[in-house]
């Protein structure tokens, strides 16, 4: 199976059985809405709170999905089959890695523009919260897909992921919510520059770890 | 170095040395302690608060030290698949996040006098806090993992991603501070420090260092120990 078929292969399962996409979009739409109900809904206030609110909702609800990356195919023993397959591992994990952001963070990069509306950002806020959430998925996907491999033969492996995943991606969060806040402002802060650094290494050099913890859970 | 790591021959070498560290970094810790407290002059910023540096410099040392060493053990343990390496990166970790939350705690207790609060996002405090964080999670994957071949291997993957990590945390928690500009003026980068207050720090660095070497000298003996004699029960011997 080649790189382009595992991709389309889980991208078809999650459009056709999977509840995994609407859960992720729904626990976002959820979580970003109801922010404002919890603080007092003064603009100033919700304009501070905006990016990192984004930030955290959209990480927790890639890692809703994280817990299911490679469980279904371990357990039914898939994983197994695409292992002797000609695919290496390392391709493997970037395949499984990329299916998981078509099939999660796209879907919440469309419904990202909601999440600005909510927190009542003007127009140069909602391109600000497009851009952290376009910029930072691929990191979240990539470095959570670690979490995932690491957990996969653990006892309720998806209570500990964010555990594991979310200290890691500090720095998502932190550069995320520079970008809209760099945006709303209108000052360059190179928030833009160092997410999409981090997000470009986190997607290089994840596949490797990825790798070597499937290796180190699929070996008997 | 290879020789040194086989299970049996690191049980006859460290032997004497648990009683040995104790017994110096007990001497060290009642040295420093007295000069910090007793011979150390007030500072003259801080007062009597500056003396909290030399019970919270040493354990926020330690608790980056024992990261670095955990990385260190861990990669060993994935290159060579040496036993030794993951116990000694396992051992480390609790120890390390021991240290973690005391230099956390000692760090806020310093804040109250200096900053007037506990707790202040400073970056150093809060990339401390995320180094906990990481511990934390560096533990729970021990926990949750029952075989233990996988546990190690997962360990010591998470601790090395971990490691490449920290200085980026690090720079983005620094670069995050600065951008928030009204807490920074807290930052308590402050003068040079004089002799006075250098030697006794330096003594209670080496008597932390030397406490979390017994510690940890200690708990890889009972790691190695405890799976001696499991390995021993279920083959039928310990009966």
């Amino acid at each position: 199976m080649s790189s382009l078929a595992l991709i389309g292969r889980d991208i078809r399962l999650a459009s056709r059985g999977g509840g995994n996409t609407f859960l992720a979009v729904a626990f976002f739409a959820t979580i970003v809405t109801l922010v404002p109900l919890g603080i007092e809904p003064v603009a100033g206030l919700l304009h501070a709170v905006a990016g990192g609110i984004v930030m955290l909702c959209s990480a927790l609800a890639a890692l809703l999905s994280l817990d299911n990356l490679f469980q279904a195919d371990f357990e039914d023993g898939s994983l197994e089959l695409l292992v002797t397959g000609p695919l290496s591992l390392e391709s493997l994990a970037a395949s499984k890695i990329a299916a998981h952001w078509f099939t999660t963070a796209l879907p919440l990069l469309a419904i990202s523009p909601l999440a600005a509306i909510a927190m009542d950002l003007p127009g140069a806020g909602l391109v600000g919260v497009v851009l952290a959430v376009a910029l930072a998925t691929p990191a979240v996907s990539a470095v959570g897909a670690i979490g995932a491999s690491l957990t996969l033969s653990a006892k309720r492996g998806g209570l500990i992921l964010p555990l594991i995943v979310l200290p890691l991606l500090a720095p998502v969060i932190i550069f995320g919510a520079g970008v809209v806040r760099s945006k709303l402002e209108g000052a360059e802060n190179g928030a833009v520059l160092y997410l999409s650094a981090f997000s470009l290494a986190a997607v290089l050099l994840s596949p490797f770890a990825v790798a070597a913890g499937l290796r180190t859970n699929l070996s008997a | 170095m290879i020789g040194y790591a086989n299970p049996k021959r690191f049980l006859d070498l460290t032997r004497p040395i648990p009683p040995w560290f104790f017994g110096v970094s007990s001497t060290l810790l009642a040295i420093g302690l007295y000069l910090a407290l007793f011979v150390v002059p007030p500072e003259r910023q801080q007062g009597d608060a500056v003396r909290i540096m030399f019970v919270h410099v040493p354990a926020a040392w330690i608790g980056m030290g024992a990261y670095a060493l955990m990385a260190v053990c861990s990669i060993w343990a994935l290159v060579n698949r040496h036993p030794l390496a993951d116990i000694a990166a396992r051992e480390a970790a609790p120890l390390g996040a021991l240290f973690t939350g005391l230099a956390l705690i000692t760090g806020s207790l310093w804040g109250k006098p200096m900053w007037g609060t506990y707790w202040a996002w400073d970056a150093r405090l809060t990339s401390f806090l995320l180094l906990f964080f990481l511990y934390l999670g560096y533990i729970a994957i021990w926990n949750v993992t029952e075989d233990e071949t996988r546990a190690a291997r997962g360990a010591a993957i998470l601790a090395i991603v971990g490691a490449v990590n920290l200085p980026i945390i690090k720079f983005s928690v620094d670069w995050w501070n600065t951008l928030h500009q009204g807490e920074s003026i807290f930052r308590s980068g402050g003068p040079v420090i004089a002799t006075v207050f250098l030697w006794p720090l330096f003594i209670m660095l080496a008597a932390y260092t030397t406490l979390f070497a017994a510690l940890w000298i200690v708990r890889v003996r009972t790691a190695i120990l405890r799976r001696t004699v499991r390995t021993r029960v279920s083959a039928g011997f310990g009966r």
